[in-house]
């Protein structure tokens, strides 16, 4: 059995979970290309006009697994916590796609506070044991947290060099996008500086931390965003917030952490399927160079 | 000496009575100022101090914040639920505040929203009651609630008809007086056998069987007739009956997860927030019924009503029912919006006579 994982969404959040899981299941796994304009082009054509840009493109790589594998993986995303969920749009996702694609044979699990019981599920539907399926979480979930800890060495090592760093805040899916966010990383590595990510820190702690910015944020992924950009300061020079139009949870969570951040100078990029590279090179650029004239000492004066 | 607090809280259609009924009730010592009604300008102002992208009723919101604080109010309270609602409150103190208002900002979202942790906020605001004094004014809040949601049911289903215009807004009127009067079960009770009486008196010209139209969707956009343009009332005019079951009420009724995705017939396997499956259960209902036809109306980019949007269309079209989707924002056009209903009545209307015509087609 082939198991098609469409390369978008969360698959940056738990795709190497995913695959180490059904590979230890002994299926095989089928993940989707990396996104480019057709895929982007398939999911918009698929899409209500008013869908944020990651959904319209997890739409556009659902459908291009469609009759290259037997189960597409389409999971749901509730909570991780009493009071910390994701996103609405994660909680319809499976119902989104087999809305939309009514030939597409969906594989989904749902993770509402337990994840194991979610994947204990997820085995079930599959036909595998008890034993089994725990075996192969259990090692997936371990081989998750080898790659997330990776992540972090790396980063840290970044960040205790020198040069220009700055925390590109986006959900990981827009930012480690090869064709929305690429270019992005691209740009600010042009001019300079070494981009740093949420989900490349101490993910925990970072949801502990955003509380200083907000007291009242409950949604996982926009907690570790801010809190990064708390954890970070006085390590990196500023911070681009990167939303994608029109993220329901950065419409809320972006504004008020660029209200209420003082001490750190930060930008904010929208994002949408029209975006051009020159608009993105010049506020990148203009805002690397407002960076650099601070560090002078005539102006930090 | 602390200021006299002026307490004022968000509108959300006729609801601003029984807000204000509360209000009065928890806070004897404190004048209650309603921000005055939603016009084009709170909807400018409101639009110009929010994000660019968030839901429309945060916009409509925080111009009523803006006009009342305006108005010389000092206390506005704010709730929050499911899906962005939820954290509204904290982005909207924080906006206010750059604005350089001064005010007390009572939230009372999510886990605040329990009824030990309101009792401790709103004794902490200012409110003299004791606890069960409180679960009283709540108790006579849900009530009149109700009360009003039953007459205004009533009235969606029947002002198309009425013989004389008005009377069904008039009828309305006066509950609406005597509900932000109400201060015991008495008063209430009077309240409804007036409604009663003036429903059975009044006269309507309803033919047998009018054109049928459900309505479905997010629950501000729904509840608030200045964010939609009344397009409640033009189907009014178009001699529609209109049914709408989500109200103040609805929402606030807890509703079985399990039984609520067996409703929705297939079409969801999930909750999918907020009240996307009831939209599409409610939905797949008027179908089963043989409404003629089905308005989805959401506030622009409101997550849960786009993730039950697939499964609404695939529902209507295997029922074939008819559904017209609506998105509402800052920017939507009154006139846009009413050409759309109108074609939609005319188009639900031509098809009830070509059934007519072609029996059995």
């Amino acid at each position: 059995m082939t198991i098609g994982i469409p390369k978008a969404l969360l698959y940056y959040r738990y795709g190497v979970m995913w695959e180490v899981f059904f590979t230890a299941l002994g299926c095989k796994i089928l993940i989707g290309p990396d996104t480019g304009r057709a895929i982007m082009e398939e999911g918009i054509a698929l899409s209500a006009g008013e869908c944020c840009l990651p959904s319209k493109i997890f739409l556009g790589h659902a459908a291009n697994l469609i009759g290259k594998c037997d189960r597409i993986l389409v999971p749901r995303f509730e909570r991780t916590a009493a009071d910390e969920e994701f996103c609405v749009r994660f909680w319809g996702l499976p119902d989104v796609v087999r809305g939309t694609l009514p030939g597409a044979d969906i594989l989904s699990y749902n993770l509402a506070g337990d994840e194991r019981a979610g994947f204990i599920k997820l085995g079930a539907q599959l036909g595998f044991g008890l034993t089994k399926t725990l075996r192969a979480y259990q090692k997936a979930k371990k081989a998750q947290q080898n790659a997330d800890a990776a992540a972090m060495a790396r980063q840290n090592l970044l960040l205790s060099g020198g040069g220009m760093k700055i925390l590109a805040a986006a959900h990981p899916y827009i930012i480690h996008d090869k064709y929305i966010g690429a270019p992005i990383l691209r740009i600010m590595e042009d001019c300079g500086a070494r981009p740093v990510f949420a989900e490349h820190c101490n993910r925990l702690l970072c949801r502990r931390r955003s509380k200083k910015l907000s007291r009242d944020l409950y949604w996982t992924v926009n907690k570790e965003i801010l809190g990064a950009a708390v954890h970070l300061t006085g390590k990196i020079s500023g911070v681009i917030f990167i939303s994608a139009f029109p993220c329901g949870t950065d419409s809320l969570a972006a504004e008020l952490a660029l209200r209420r951040m003082r001490d750190i100078p930060a930008a904010h990029i929208i994002l949408d399927e029209q975006s051009g590279e020159a608009g993105l090179q010049t506020r990148i650029e203009c805002f690397t160079e407002i960076l650099r004239e601070r560090g002078k000492p005539s102006v930090a004066s | 000496m602390r200021p006299k607090s002026v307490i004022s809280c968000p509108h959300m259609g006729s609801y601003h009575i029984i807000f204000g009924q509360l209000l009065r009730r928890l806070f004897p010592d404190a004048q209650v100022l309603m921000p005055p009604p939603i016009t084009q300008k709170t909807v400018d102002i409101g639009g110009r101090y929010s994000p660019d992208f968030v839901c429309a009723p945060f916009k409509l919101n925080l111009g009523n914040y803006i006009e009342a604080l305006e108005a010389g109010a000092n206390t506005l309270f704010q709730s929050g639920l499911g899906c962005r609602y939820g954290y509204y409150g904290e982005l909207q103190e924080q906006i206010l505040r750059d604005l350089g208002y001064d005010f007390t900002f009572v939230c009372l979202s999510r886990q605040r929203a329990r009824p030990l942790a309101v009792s401790a906020i709103l004794r902490g605001a200012g409110c003299p009651l004791p606890a069960h004094k409180i679960g009283a004014a709540f108790y006579l809040a849900a009530k009149s609630a109700k009360i009003l949601d039953e007459y205004e049911y009533w009235m969606r289903e029947n002002v198309g008809f009425e013989a004389v215009p008005g009377s069904c807004a008039a009828i309305h009127e006066n509950l609406l007086n005597a509900l932000s009067r109400a201060f015991c079960l008495r008063d209430l009770r009077s309240a409804q056998s007036y409604a009663a009486r003036a429903i059975s008196k009044i006269k309507l010209n309803r033919p047998e069987n009018p054109l049928r139209v459900g309505i479905v969707g997010d629950l501000y956009t729904l509840m608030e007739p200045s964010g939609n343009f009344y397009l409640e009332k033009q189907l009014a005019r178009e001699g529609v009956a209109v049914s709408r079951i989500m109200g103040l009420c609805f929402l606030l009724t807890p509703k079985n997860r399990r039984r609520l995705i067996g409703e929705s017939g297939g079409y969801l396997m999930y909750p999918v927030g907020a009240n996307g499956a009831d939209s599409v259960s409610q939905s797949l209902s008027y179908a089963r019924m043989g409404y003629d036809g089905i308005l989805h109306i959401k506030s622009f980019g409101c997550i849960p009503e786009l993730n039950a949007a697939p499964a609404l269309a695939n529902l209507c079209g295997d029922e074939g029912i008819p559904i017209l989707e609506l998105s509402f924002d800052c920017h939507t056009s009154r006139a846009g919006t009413e050409t759309r209903i109108e074609a939609f009545a005319d188009m639900l209307r031509r098809k009830r006579d070509a059934k007519i015509r072609t029996p059995g087609a």
